[in-house]
């Protein structure tokens, strides 16, 4: 994991090495001292993760007092609560809006990025790079300007509070990502293979699943996890545009964990780490792919 | 003109329009694997938008559903509320800040993560946690479990300390986010947005070209001389892609600003009160306006973006 930004491509890896060396040398106190800083700053950063870990296997009770509390008694009563042990809320019509949501837009993406990428990248449409940059500045389009239209459509259409709307525009919201990464993916891959297929006779769909598939599986991965991860992680359409456990995502869920009666806490903590979780786990296996995505395939 | 000349012409313009029409036929498969990503991105992005500007112009209210007449109230409204013009300031801030703190640390800690040492991979994967924890639940857990005046952490590391010195003293409370609402919206924002911005400034380091670093170490280039010449001029483009796409991120930004502190006029910025204007007031015509001005705003911001993001394109293409 030393290098894993240079690894995406080739010509950085070969610059990616020496980069490095010149500040090697300086070993001695400074150095100790940077990494010890280096440390410092980390754990700072890991600190509100760690207490909210720390507190979701708290009880209700020590959860609350306010001193940080390394030693009381560990419990699973606040995972318990938060799927809804005693409020008698389940949990699970939320979890699985959340999956249907962002799998299926993620599907969705996938197979409508996946040739127009080809389109773009290996057989280049004229004015291709025209293209690129219309996909990226609907991306810059904040989902608050088109709010009232999508509301009084989804009014129209009977979408209102239902999944297949909010799947809809998950798509198009991560589409332009997926484009950008997908591109940069194919544009990898060595033109003779493409040659090659053609010869064979292969036709599009054919040499997109026997010849594209295999090499550019793990470029398809890592926008697959990316693009689960925003639309995991979206509020503000899924606020506007759902009311009940109907179409609800887990975002929209959390915040009734918030409770003016009873102590909550240590369920409340329990529910966000359980909800960040599939983000932490997609996160870290796309980590290496993290940056070209979040970029928008800018920086490879 | 002769039978035979004429008959030659036919029959080479027909050969010319054939092969003009294979052209362009040839021209249509290429487009075709393009054509539903980009039917389907016009379609759901940018007609809401045009629809948008439309209803801007119009009086249109949920509560007196019959659309009555163009007007230009919407955008005076905008202009003329107090509050209104309150939430572009809060929105300008918060992007302000958490965009330049954030570069800030993100610069700092990516030179800092780009020397070898022990426990480097965890500390780098320490980094990226934040980005990764759901932002509404980071929200949660900053409000309740960090920022709340009883049981928050903030006010139990103050109890904690203070009780070092004065055993006996009562509990202390820190009270960020009734007394400084922005600062501690500000303060979550930063903490998860510095791991972006490390992640891109330590790409940026890692493609600094290795032979211009060597040449300078060997010529007794000393560290910081090799930072203000070299670093940092290499650096600019991706200080400028983080900022830029950081600053477009956060000008969007719901999540923080409605959780952390809700039905607080002193942080609701703009797509708050979009939110705002829709679900409660149902003023479709206001709404619509407010969203065309922070569209105003952030091309103001795309545009450098794209800028800069078309540099780094055709740098990278050109390789």
């Amino acid at each position: 994991m030393s290098a894993p930004v240079a690894t995406a491509s080739p010509t950085t890896t070969a610059h990616a090495a020496p980069a490095a060396s010149p500040r090697d040398g300086r070993r001695g106190a400074g150095g100790v001292l940077l990494s010890v800083l280096t440390w410092v700053i980390g754990l700072i950063f890991l600190a509100p993760i760690f207490f909210m870990v720390l507190t979701s296997f708290h009880p209700e009770v020590q959860a609350t007092l306010n001193t940080p509390q390394y030693f009381a008694p560990l419990t699973l009563h606040g995972y318990r609560e938060f799927f809804g042990a005693s409020s008698g809320q389940s949990v699970w019509p939320f979890v699985i809006n959340s999956v249907l949501a962002s799998v299926i837009s993620t599907l969705l993406v996938l197979a409508l990025a996946i040739p127009a990428a080809y389109a773009l990248a290996v057989k280049p449409v004229s004015k291709w790079t025209d293209v690129m940059f219309f996909f990226l500045s609907t991306k810059f389009l904040p989902a608050a300007a088109g709010l009232v239209p999508l509301f009084l459509i989804a009014k129209a259409t009977g979408g209102l509070n239902q999944i297949w709307f909010i799947i809809i525009l998950y798509t198009a919201m991560n589409l332009p990502i997926a484009v950008w990464m997908m591109r940069s993916f194919l544009a990898d891959i060595p033109p003779a293979l493409f040659e090659a297929a053609s010869l064979d006779g292969a036709g599009l769909i054919k040499t997109l699943l026997r010849v594209i598939a295999p090499i550019a599986m793990p470029g398809i991965a890592a926008t697959s996890l990316i693009c689960f991860i925003f639309s995991w992680n979206e509020l503000f359409l899924v606020n506007v545009l759902t009311s009940t456990e109907n179409a609800q995502t887990l975002p929209a869920f959390l915040p009734s964990l918030v409770t003016s009666q009873a102590l909550f806490l240590g369920k409340l903590s329990a529910g966000a780490f359980a909800v960040s979780i599939p983000v932490l786990i997609a996160g870290f296996a796309a980590q290496d792919k993290l940056v070209q995505g979040l970029s928008l395939g800018a920086v490879k | 003109m002769t039978a035979v000349q004429e008959k030659q012409t036919a029959v080479s313009s027909g050969v010319a329009a054939d092969v003009n029409r294979k052209a362009k036929k040839e021209k249509w498969v290429r487009r075709i694997p393009l054509l539903p990503a980009l039917i389907f991105t016009i379609v759901v992005t940018q007609i809401p938008f045009l629809v948008t500007i439309w209803i801007s112009f119009r009086k249109w209210n949920a509560n007196r559903p019959r659309l009555s007449g163009w007007t230009l109230n919407n955008f005076e409204r905008v202009f003329t509320t107090k509050s209104t013009l309150l939430d572009l300031w809060h929105t300008a801030q918060l992007v302000l800040v958490v965009v330049l703190v954030s570069l800030v640390f993100g610069l700092g800690i990516a030179l800092l993560l780009n020397r070898r040492f022990w426990g480097r991979a965890a500390v780098r994967t320490m980094m990226i946690a934040p980005f990764l924890i759901v932002p509404v639940a980071a929200a949660l857990f900053w409000r309740y479990g960090i920022f709340d005046a009883q049981q928050g952490l903030l006010s139990g590391i103050a109890t904690m300390v203070n009780h070092w010195f004065h055993p006996d003293a009562p509990a202390s409370t820190v009270t960020l986010v009734s007394k400084h609402p922005l600062l501690a919206v500000e303060i979550a924002l930063i903490w998860q947005w510095t791991p972006f911005m490390t992640l891109i400034l330590l790409a940026g380091l890692q493609s600094r070209p290795g032979d211009i670093l060597e040449a300078a170490a060997v010529d007794g280039a000393t560290g910081w001389q090799v930072f203000r010449n070299l670093t940092l001029p290499h650096m600019r483009q991706y200080l400028e892609l983080a900022g830029l796409l950081g600053g477009i991120y956060i000008i969007q930004n719901f999540d923080y600003v409605y959780q952390l502190t809700k039905d607080n006029p002193n942080t609701e910025n703009i797509p708050y009160l979009i939110y705002k204007t829709v679900n409660a007031a149902g003023d479709y015509g206001l709404a619509s306006a407010q969203g065309v001005v922070i569209v105003i705003a952030t091309i103001v911001i795309a545009t450098f973006a794209l800028r800069t993001v078309s540099s780094l394109f055709r740098e990278e293409n050109a390789r």
